[in-house]
């Protein structure tokens, strides 16, 4: 018996609208979330996650608004992140209808937040992100929805905030993320073998074999992409069919 | 009939409610010793940590009527740590007592395996039972905690192994359990809640 790889479809949230763009900038309209969640949800989606990408304080309101519109559509676990600063926001957005929480600025500048949310909540409702970029021979942490470093190589604060409660890491690859050049398994690999975690991939997935590729050579225990499955470039049930064709555990919807 | 959904402030509590909904089945949340003492059917939702389960049902008064209605008979569903919390105690909070149906202790579960158990798992089938009723063979059901009731008893309808074999599916009497969260287990979930209504109708 095997803990099926997971398919995860990422909704980037500006106001009440799903956007995207390429590298973190330019981004356009990509629809309606309820929308959205209600077709990956019925497509054998295994997880949402929906990404505040504005976080900012006055779109708090119409974020949670679209937590609970998103959530009301699913009978799979949701996650919600962008802007979480305190143990309060992360009430808010667990009460609205989140499963799980990310952290990521918020975790880097007091990284105490992820063991007093880890300790109200529990593990498995911490989910650490990380926006990582290759500087050098190393993978440094990103923040501020990518645009300052954080001065902190990636492996050591994956093991920092494992130890500190959180229940997984969500990493996404700077460099890779909007290319279509698929997902950088060297920092997955690096990652999943240094901490005790599940490990969710993200950043430059577009074919079927880039999936593959993270969940074998990354050792991945989940993938997250937005624009492919956005556009029905690529259909969830497919790439399912995919992979289990490849002998990777996956849940086929019956 | 009514559900009534302990609701303790933390955990799943909007997501079962949810779930019902869906159902075509009225809740409501409860959270006082007199809400129990009426209940026509309990469900005690959970997720997070075995203290603040125990220490809300504590804190609350919630143990005695809870107690209570289960030997009534008032069908009940434990979810994930309302599972958990039928155990004599777990070692996730050495200290504190659980409800004591069920004499086993919760314990974690191996560290040769990623933890928590996260994500979308089948289950292995040891008897017939009513709450998995229709349900698929391979239905997978998503999981989402680090501690498990590791033990090999009578109540237990179907485990899951993930490291090591673990109680996944309980039934006994009126007391129905699943460590797994039907409330985010698409299709397959359902119908184990749908499975559960029947008892209480």
């Amino acid at each position: 018996m095997t803990l099926a790889r997971r398919i995860i479809p990422c909704l980037d949230i500006d106001g009440a609208r799903v956007v995207k763009g390429v590298n973190f900038v330019g981004l356009r309209d990509a629809g309606d979330p309820a929308h959205l969640a209600a077709r990956y949800n019925s497509e054998g989606a295994d997880e949402l996650v929906v990404l505040d990408i504005a976080a900012s304080r006055d779109h708090r309101p119409t974020f949670l608004e679209t937590i609970r519109r998103v959530a009301a559509e699913l009978a799979i676990p949701l996650t919600a992140g962008g802007g979480i600063r305190s143990a309060q926001d992360a009430r808010s957005v667990l009460r609205t209808g989140a499963d799980k929480i990310t952290l990521n600025t918020a975790a880097v500048a007091t990284p105490a937040l992820i063991s007093e949310t880890s300790l109200e909540f529990g593990a498995q409702a911490i989910v650490l992100a990380i926006d990582a970029k290759r500087i050098g021979d190393q993978w440094m942490v990103m923040v501020r929805g990518g645009r300052e470093p954080a001065n902190r190589e990636v492996i050591a604060w994956a093991k920092e905030a494992v130890a500190l409660g959180a229940g997984e890491i969500l990493v996404t690859s700077m460099d890779r993320d909007g290319t279509k050049s698929g997902f950088d398994t060297a920092l997955t690999a690096a990652i999943s073998s240094a901490v005790s975690v599940p490990v969710i991939a993200s950043g430059g997935a577009k074919l079927p074999a880039h999936f593959a590729e993270v969940f074998t050579a990354g050792r991945a225990d989940a993938a997250l992409a937005a624009s492919i499955f956005h556009d029905d470039v690529q259909s969830i049930r497919e790439l399912k069919e995919f992979l289990a064709a490849r002998g990777i555990p996956v849940r086929l919807p019956c | 009939m009514k559900i009534t959904l302990l609701d303790y402030g933390a955990g799943n509590v909007p997501s079962v409610e949810r779930a019902l909904q869906r159902l075509g089945v009225e809740s409501q949340r409860a959270a006082t010793p007199d809400c129990i003492a009426n209940a026509g059917a309990l469900v005690l939702p959970g997720v997070g940590h075995f203290a603040t389960l125990i220490r809300a049902l504590d804190d609350r008064n919630l143990r005695a009527p809870l107690l209570d209605a289960l030997a009534r008979g008032v069908p009940f569903l434990g979810i994930c740590l309302g599972l958990q919390a039928l155990y004599v105690a777990s070692d996730e909070a050495p200290h504190l007592t659980g409800l004591r149906l069920l004499p086993a202790r919760v314990r974690s579960l191996p560290l040769t395996v990623k933890l928590p158990h996260m994500g979308w798992n089948r289950l292995l089938v040891k008897r017939k039972s009513r709450l998995l009723n229709g349900v698929n063979a391979g239905a997978y059901f998503y999981f989402a905690h680090t501690y498990a009731a590791i033990n090999d008893r009578p109540e237990t309808v179907a485990a899951c192994n993930y490291g090591t074999e673990f109680v996944a599916v309980l039934e006994k009497k009126n007391i129905c359990a699943v460590q797994f969260h039907p409330e985010k287990s698409g299709a397959a979930g359902e119908q184990v809640l749908r499975n559960f209504l029947r008892l209480c109708a």
